[in-house]
C-alpha cells in the first residue's frame, strides 16, 4: 500500500544555520532538511521518506548567495549558497557567465514551478544518479561546504555521492554551499566551451541519461583541458576525469571523440529500469559523450575573438 | 431533417462561447472534491501487496485504537451486505465487490477500507491493519491464461474465458480462396487508458429520516444510480445521484461503481457523510480504470490491384482480473469492423480473457481505436507487399460517397460519407508533397523520417446493441436520451439534462439546439443537470453520443414548445396554425405581421390565463422528449449481424514523425487531421475534443503504458512512470473540416467525443514504421517508446 | 481528532490575510482547499507532475502539492480566484481561455491560467516554443494544448493592444 498524505511530523524552521545545525545534532536521523522539497516532498506523500522533523532552512540568509571571484583571478570559484533556488540561479547574469555549464544544465531541471522551488543544494543534496546539477558540480569538480555544530566540513563532489539516494552527508550535516571552479584566463587565445545534453522520454523528465563536457582548446583547435561526466549511466553522477585527461593534447576529431565516448561507456555500470535497459543506457551513454563533446568545442570555436 | 450542410443555420455551427469555460476558468467549477458535507469522514484504502493470495488473517485493531478512525470494513462483513457486481456478458461466477474477500486477484486489489476524520489519518491506521497472505499462483500472460493448466483467476468461472465467438459475415473462405494475395500479421495495443487529470470520486450520504442515499460523484456511467441500488439492496428511489457535479475528465473511464458501493455502504452503516476521492496510486493500480490490451492477429486477402477482399481478426483481450463492461468493448467494434472500407467478408474472433491484473473499464472508443489501429496496420501491410501506395491503396478500397447508405459484412449500415474528400483535405492540410520532401531530404542527410497515415470511422450515436449480440440473455435495445425544456413566467428558458458532463460542453450544446429550434438566444438559456430521482432517462456521456442524443432530445423537446406557442397562437389569432409564421419566439399571421403575439404574451398565457388556451392543452410552458437511438432497436441476428450505431463519423491523420537515429527518440513534427463529424453544432467544442484526441492518441502510441512486472506489480502506477504527453510532446495540430451531414439526425450532425484518438495512434505507429523501413525494422506493438525503438533498430542494425 | 501538533500560519492569499492552525503535514493544496475553502486550486495527482496544484507564491507559479502549508507562512499567494475580476467575472487572460475555448473538463485549467499568467508577466510576448515550455509541467487531457496555446497568444495580443 501506497499512500498519498505524509505520515505525520514535525516542523521547525529555524532563523540561523547555527540553529538549523543544533536542531539536525538533536533529532538526528529522524530530521531531514528541507529547502525547496521538489523531491523530498513527493516521497513523503507515498511515505517513502518519513522523517519525525522536518527543518526549513529555504529562507536561511546565510545559504542565499552567490558569490562571483574578483576579476582578474585564474581558476577562481564561484560560490554558490545551497539554498539559492534554480530559478534565481538561471536567471542570475554573473552566474551564467562564470558557470555556463551550470546554466545550460539548469534548462534540463524540471519545470518552472519546480525551478521556481527547488534549490541548488537541495538536487545536490538528494543524490539522485540522474540530477543535472549533481552531475555538473562533479564534473567542475566542485567543493561542497558541510556545516554541523562542530563547524565546516569540505568534501568534493566527486566524493560525495555513494549510491543511488546515498551521500555521504551526516545526519546532522547541512551543505551549505557549492564551490563551482571557474574556468577563465587572461590568454585571449584559449577558447572555450562546453554542452550539456539529456534524454528522457518526455520533456523535464528525470533523463534516461545525460551527459556533459567543458573544453578548453588552444588557436589550433588542440585540446587544453576537458572534463566530462554522465548521470543516470551509474549509481551515482559519474565525472570522468580519466577520459577528460585522454583528450588533453589532442584535436577533437571524430577519432578522438569516439574514442573517449567508448572510455567513458567503459566507466559506466548503468541500471535497466521501466524505460531504459541497462544496454540503452550504455548506448545513450556513448552517444551523449559524443554529442556534448563535438557541441562544446563547437561552442569554444563560436567564441573566437570574443 | 437537414442536407444543408454546415450552413442555413442560425446558432449551430457558429463560433460561439461556451457557457462552461467562465467558471471552469475562473476556478469556479464544482467538482466531487470540492464538495464538503458537515461531519464528512474520508476513507483510505488497503490494498493488496500481491498478485494473486489467499487472505489467511486481518488484524484491525491496532488501526481502530488510532484517534480519529471510525470504523474499518473488510470484505467479509461488506460482501455479506452487498450484491455483486457482475460482468457485462454472461458469466455469473465471476464476481466482484469492492473489496476483495478470501483471495485477491491482482496487485493493488483493495482489501479493506478505513474511514477517520480526515484522508491523513485514515492513512495512518491502514498502516496499521495487518493481513497474512498465502501468495497463490497467478497469470499475467493473456496468451497463458487461455492455455490448458494456467491458474484460474476465478475458479468457480471454471476457465479465465469471459467471452468467445467465432463470428463469420459472408463467404470468408471462398473470398480467401479466390485471392490472388494474402498475408497474416500480429500487433500489440498496450495496456494504457484514458488516466483523466481528476481521478475519480465519491461523496455519499445516508438520510435516515428519508431513507434515501445523496451521492455526488465524478461519474460517467450509464446506469449508475440503478447499479447503485441494486447492489446496496435499495430501491432505485432511495438513491440520488447529483448529475450537477463537473466530471474532470473521463473519456470513458469513470465507472467508479465499486467505489460508490463502498462508500454508500460506509455512509448508511455509519449514517456519516463518507467521501473517497483516489489518489493518483489508487487511480492508476485499485481504481479499476485500466483501457484494453490486445492482441490481434489479422490475416488479409487481396488481389494485385489492391483490391482487398476478405478480412480475419482474432482478438485477444486481457481485461485484468474482474470485468464490468469491458468484455463488450471487443462488441462495439463490430459495428465499424471493416473501417471505411469495401471489405467483402469478415471472421471475427474476439476472445477476453481474465488475468492477475487491474482490472479494464471502457476507455474513448470502446475498443474501436485499438480495432482501427490494427486495421490500419493491416492496410499498410497490404500496401508494402504490393508497393502500392498507401494513399491510392486506401482510396481505391474506400466506401465511395455514392455508395451510402453503405451496408457492411457484420450487419451495420453506415448512414454517409465523403472519404476520398477528407483523405484529400487532410494531404492538403499537411502539404503532402511538403512532407514528403521534408522526410526524404531528412532522410538523405542521414536521419530517420516517416509519414503516417490512417483513415478511419468514428460510430456515434452509443447505443447498446453489442449487450445482447455478446450475451443474449440481455435484450437492452434501448439507449435513449432525453431533455426536459420549461419557459417560465418571465419568458426564460431552461434546458434540464439527465445525466453529469466531463468536459464536452453539453450545457451550451443543449443551449444552442434550444436556441435554435426557438430562435431565442443561447447565453439567455440556462441548462441544468436534473438528479437522478427528477431526471428523465439518460445513458450518460458515452459512445460520441450526445451531439445526436441529447442534441436530438433538445431539439425534440424545443420542437413541442414551439408547436406549443403556435396552437396557443392558432387559437387566439383564430387562424390555422398553417397560416402563421414563428419567427424568434412571436407568432404572426404570414402576410399580416401586424397580426403578432409576442413570446411575452404567449408565455404568459400559458402561465395565467388558461381561459385562453386552446382547449386540450396543458397550462405552463414545458415539454420533455425522449428519443430512441435512430436505427436503433433491433436484436442482432443468429449470426451475429447488428445494426451498431446510427451514425459514423470519419477521420483522416497525416503525420511527419522524426526519429533520432542514435537514440530513438520520436518527434512529432508535422500533425494534420481531416475530420467530418457532419454538422458541427459548436465548432470550437469540436475542435477541442479532437485535438484531444489526438493528443490521447499521442500518448498511446508513444508514450503511455501500464506495465506489470513479472511478479504482477503494476511498475507504472505514478505520474512519473505512466507518461501523459505535455504541450512539448504534442506538436501543433492541423484540423480541416469537412462536413457531410448524417441523414438520421435532427440537423445533420455526427458525433466527435471520440475525435482523433480514433485514428492517432494508427497514423503514428505508420509513421514510425515508415521511418523505419529504411533500416528494415519495424514494431507492431504500442506505445513506441524510445527504448522499444531503438532496440528494434538495434536488432535491424545487427541483421543487416 | 488526533493529537498532532498545530502550528501557526499566516499567509496572504489573494490580498487577503488568512491565519490558521494547521498540523504540519498539511500541504499547501489541502490548506487553501480544505481549510480555505478555496476549491479553484485543484489536485490532479499530489506528487508534483501534473501541475493542476499551480499557484503564484510571491508571484511564482509552484505546485501546491509538494509544498506544505507551514512553508508558505508569511508569504503572499495568488490562487485562480485571484486572477478574477473583483466581480468573480474572467481577468483578462481567464477571459482569452474563453474566447479560444481553452478548456473542457475544466480541472487543470486553473493551473494553466496560473501557468499563463506568470509567462506573460514574465515575457509579454512570447514566442509559441515558450508558451510551450511554460505549460510544460501542466498536463491536460482534455485540449491537446492546442486551444490552450490559442488562448495565451491571443492573450499576448490583447495584452500588447493595451487589453492586459
Ligand atoms: S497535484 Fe500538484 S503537481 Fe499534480
Ligand atoms: S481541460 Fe480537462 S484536463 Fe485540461
Amino acid at each position: 500500500m501506497v499512500p498519498m498524505k505524509a505520515a505525520p511530523f514535525e516542523y521547525a524552521r529555524p532563523e540561523t544555520l547555527s540553529e538549523a545545525c543544533s536542531l539536525l545534532a538533536e533529532h538526528g536521523p529522524d530530521a531531514k532538511l528541507i529547502a525547496g522539497g521538489q523531491s523530498l516532498v513527493p516521497m513523503m506523500a507515498m511515505r517513502l521518506a518519513r522523517p519525525a522533523w522536518l527543518i526549513d532552512i529555504a529562507r536561511l540568509a546565510e545559504l542565499q548567495h552567490l558569490t562571483a571571484p574578483a576579476e582578474g583571478h585564474a581558476d577562481e570559484v564561484f560560490v554558490v549558497g545551497a539554498g539559492v533556488r534554480q530559478c534565481v540561479m538561471e536567471r542570475d547574469a554573473r552566474a551564467c557567465a562564470n558557470l555556463p555549464l551550470l546554466a545550460k544544465a539548469l534548462r534540463w531541471v524540471g519545470h518552472v514551478q519546480t525551478r521556481n522551488r527547488g534549490t541548488i543544494g537541495g538536487s545536490i543534496a538528494h543524490g539522485d544518479t540522474s540530477a543535472e546539477i549533481a552531475l555538473t558540480a562533479c564534473v567542475l569538480d566542485a567543493m561542497l561546504e558541510l556545516r554541523d555544530t562542530a563547524g565546516v566540513t569540505e568534501i568534493s563532489a566527486r566524493e560525495f555521492f555513494l549510491a543511488p539516494m546515498v551521500t555521504a552527508i551526516l545526519p546532522e550535516q547541512c551543505l551549505a554551499e557549492i564551490r563551482f571552479p571557474v574556468w577563465r584566463s587572461a590568454d585571449k587565445n584559449i577558447q572555450r566551451g562546453c554542452a550539456f545534453e539529456e534524454v528522457s522520454v518526455r520533456h523535464g523528465d528525470f533523463a534516461l541519461v545525460s551527459a556533459c563536457a567543458q573544453l578548453e582548446l588552444d588557436a589550433d583547435g588542440r585540446c587544453l583541458r576537458a572534463e566530462l561526466g554522465l548521470g543516470g549511466a551509474a549509481p551515482t553522477p559519474l565525472a570522468l576525469p580519466e577520459v577528460g585527461a585522454q583528450l588533453v593534447g589532442a584535436k577533437l576529431d571524430e577519432q578522438a571523440i569516439s574514442a573517449a565516448a567508448a572510455a567513458a561507456v567503459e566507466l559506466a555500470d548503468p541500471e535497466g529500469d521501466l524505460h531504459a535497459s541497462a544496454d540503452y543506457r550504455r548506448h545513450l551513454a556513448r552517444v551523449l559523450v559524443e554529442r556534448v563533446l563535438r557541441a562544446a568545442q563547437q561552442d569554444a570555436r563560436s567564441k573566437v575573438g570574443t | 431533417m437537414s442536407a444543408t450542410g454546415q450552413s442555413g443555420f442560425r446558432y449551430i455551427g457558429k463560433k460561439r462561447r461556451t457557457k462552461e469555460d467562465p467558471r471552469f476558468v475562473t476556478g469556479r467549477g464544482r467538482f466531487v472534491a470540492d464538495i464538503a458535507l458537515p461531519g464528512m469522514k474520508h476513507v483510505a484504502l488497503v490494498t493488496s501487496p500481491h498478485a494473486a493470495a489467499r487472505i489467511k488473517a486481518i488484524r484491525t485493531d491496532k488501526a481502530l485504537a488510532l484517534s480519529g478512525v471510525q470504523y474499518v470494513l473488510t470484505g467479509a462483513e461488506l460482501c455479506a451486505g452487498t450484491e455483486a457486481l457482475l460482468p457485462g456478458v454472461d458469466a455469473p461466477k465471476v464476481t466482484r465487490y469492492p473489496l476483495a474477500h478470501g483471495v485477491v486477484r491482482y496487485a493493488g486489489e483493495w482489501v479493506a477500507a478505513v474511514v477517520a476524520d480526515t484522508r491523513a489519518l485514515a492513512e495512518d491506521a491502514a498502516e496499521k491493519i495487518e493481513i497474512d497472505y498465502e501468495a497463490t499462483e497467478y497469470v499475467l500472460d493473456p496468451e497463458k491464461s487461455i492455455a490448458p493448466g494456467a491458474p484460474l483467476v476465478h475458479p468457480a468461472h471454471g476457465s479465465n474465458v469471459l467471452y468467445r465467438r467465432k463470428f463469420v459475415w459472408g463467404p470468408v473462405e471462398e473470398d480467401f480462396a479466390r485471392a490472388e494475395h494474402k498475408l497474416a500479421l500480429r500487433v500489440r495495443w498496450g495496456r494504457s487508458a484514458t488516466v483523466p487529470i481528476e481521478t475519480f470520486g465519491i461523496a455519499a450520504q445516508w438520510d435516515p429520516g428519508q431513507q434515501l442515499l445523496d451521492v455526488w460523484a465524478s461519474i460517467q456511467m450509464p446506469k449508475y444510480p440503478d447499479q447503485i441500488a441494486r447492489a446496496l439492496r435499495l430501491p432505485g428511489n432511495a438513491v440520488r445521484v447529483h448529475f450537477d457535479v463537473d466530471v474532470g475528465g473521463s473519456y470513458g473511464v469513470k465507472r467508479g461503481i465499486k467505489h460508490t458501493v463502498l462508500v454508500g455502504y460506509l455512509a448508511k452503516k455509519l449514517g456519516m457523510p463518507v467521501r473517497l476521492i483516489e489518489d493518483r496510486l489508487e487511480n492508476m493500480r485499485g481504481g479499476d480504470m485500466h483501457g484494453p490490451d490486445r492482441i490481434f492477429d489479422l490475416q488479409l486477402a487481396f488481389d494485385s490491384d489492391g483490391t482487398i477482399r476478405s478480412l480475419k481478426i482474432r482478438a485477444l483481450d486481457d481485461v485484468g482480473a474482474y470485468a464490468g463492461r469491458s468484455p463488450l468493448q471487443l462488441g462495439k467494434p463490430v459495428g465499424a469492423i471493416v473501417g471505411p472500407y469495401q471489405i467483402h467478408s469478415v471472421e471475427y474472433e474476439p476472445i477476453s480473457v481474465m488475468t492477475n491484473k487491474t482490472a479494464q473499464e471502457a476507455v474513448r472508443g470502446f475498443g474501436q481505436s485499438p480495432t482501427n489501429y490494427a486495421l490500419e496496420s493491416g492496410i499498410d501491410a497490404v500496401a508494402r507487399h504490393l508497393g502500392m501506395d498507401r494513399i491510392a491503396l486506401r482510396k481505391k478500397n474506400f466506401i465511395r460517397k455514392d455508395q451510402f447508405p453503405y451496408l457492411i459484412p457484420s450487419g451495420t449500415s453506415y448512414d454517409s460519407g465523403d472519404y476520398h474528400a477528407v483523405l484529400d483535405k487532410a494531404l492538403a492540410a499537411a502539404d503532402y508533397p511538403a512532407l514528403v520532401a521534408a522526410r526524404d531530404a531528412a532522410r538523405k542527410a542521414g536521419r530517420l523520417a516517416g509519414i503516417g497515415i490512417s483513415s478511419c470511422l468514428e460510430p456515434s450515436g452509443g447505443n447498446s446493441s453489442f449487450e445482447p449480440l455478446f450475451n443474449p440473455k440481455n435484450e437492452t435495445t434501448t439507449w435513449m436520451d432525453s431533455c426536459l425544456v420549461r419557459i417560465d413566467l418571465s419568458g426564460a428558458i431552461t434546458g434540464v439534462m439527465n445525466t453529469s458532463s466531463s468536459g464536452q460542453g453539453h450545457e451550451t450544446l443543449v443551449a444552442t439546439v434550444l436556441g435554435e429550434v426557438l430562435e431565442r438566444d443561447p447565453d439567455t438559456i440556462r441548462v441544468v443537470h436534473a438528479d437522478s430521482l427528477n431526471a428523465l432517462p439518460s445513458n450518460s456521456p458515452v459512445g460520441s453520443r450526445m451531439a445526436i442524443m441529447l442534441g436530438g432530445a433538445a431539439a425534440g423537446a424545443a420542437r413541442k414548445i414551439k408547436a406549443t406557442l403556435l396552437a396557443i397562437a392558432a387559437h387566439n389569432l383564430h387562424k390555422d396554425v398553417a397560416e402563421l409564421e414563428y419567427h424568434e419566439g412571436s407568432v404572426s399571421v404570414k402576410g399580416e405581421p401586424g397580426q403578432t403575439l409576442s413570446w411575452a404574451q404567449l408565455v404568459e398565457i400559458a402561465h395565467r390565463k388558461f381561459h385562453q388556451m386552446p382547449p386540450g392543452l396543458e397550462p405552463g410552458l414545458q415539454a420533455k422528449f425522449v428519443w430512441e437511438v435512430p436505427t436503433g432497436g433491433g436484436l442482432p441476428t443468429a449470426d451475429g449481424r447488428i445494426q451498431m450505431y446510427p451514425c459514423f463519423s470519419f477521420e483522416a491523420h497525416v503525420v511527419l514523425v522524426e526519429i533520432d537515429p542514435e537514440t530513438g527518440q520520436p518527434k512529432l513534427a508535422r500533425y494534420a487531421c481531416g475530420h467530418d463529424c457532419g454538422v458541427m453544432i459548436s465548432p470550437d467544442i469540436v475542435h477541442g475534443m479532437t485535438f484531444g484526441g489526438i493528443a490521447h492518441g499521442i500518448g498511446a502510441a508513444l508514450y503511455e503504458k501500464f506495465a506489470y512486472s513479472d511478479n504482477g506489480q503494476l511498475e507504472s502506477q505514478s505520474f512519473m512512470d505512466y507518461l501523459i504527453p505535455s504541450a512539448l510532446e504534442v506538436p501543433a495540430l492541423t484540423i480541416a473540416d469537412h462536413c457531410t451531414p448524417s441523414p438520421h439526425t435532427t440537423f445533420g450532425q455526427k458525433g466527435s467525443g471520440e475525435a482523433g484518438y480514433l485514428g492517432a495512434p494508427a497514423a503514428i505507429a505508420c509513421a514510425v514504421n515508415d521511418a523505419l523501413a529504411p533500416l528494415g525494422a519495424s514494431i507492431a506493438e504500442l506505445p513506441m517508446t524510445p527504448l522499444q525503438i531503438w532496440t528494434r533498430m538495434q536488432l535491424a542494425r545487427a541483421g543487416n | 481528532m488526533s493529537d498532532e501538533r498545530l502550528y501557526s500560519v499566516s499567509i496572504e492569499v489573494n490580498g487577503t490575510l488568512r491565519e490558521a492552525q494547521v498540523p504540519a503535514r498539511l500541504t499547501l493544496v489541502d490548506f487553501l482547499r480544505d481549510t480555505l475553502r478555496l476549491t479553484g486550486t485543484h489536485a490532479g495527482c499530489e506528487h508534483g507532475i501534473c501541475g493542476a496544484c499551480s499557484v503564484l507564491l510571491d508571484g511564482e507559479p509552484v505546485r501546491s502539492c509538494i509544498m506544505y502549508a507551514v512553508q508558505a507562512d508569511g508569504r503572499k499567494l495568488t490562487t485562480i480566484e485571484g486572477l478574477a475580476q473583483p466581480d468573480g467575472s474572467p481577468g483578462a487572460l481567464q477571459d482569452a481561455f474563453c474566447e479560444a475555448h481553452a478548456t473542457q473538463c475544466g480541472y487543470c485549467t486553473p493551473g494553466m491560467v496560473i501557468a499563463a499568467h506568470a509567462l506573460l508577466e514574465a515575457n509579454p510576448a512570447p514566442a509559441e516554443q515558450e508558451i510551450r515550455e511554460a505549460i510544460g509541467g501542466n498536463l491536460c487531457r482534455c485540449t491537446g494544448y492546442q486551444q490552450i496555446v490559442d488562448a495565451i497568444k491571443l492573450a499576448a495580443d490583447r495584452g500588447s493592444k493595451g487589453g492586459l
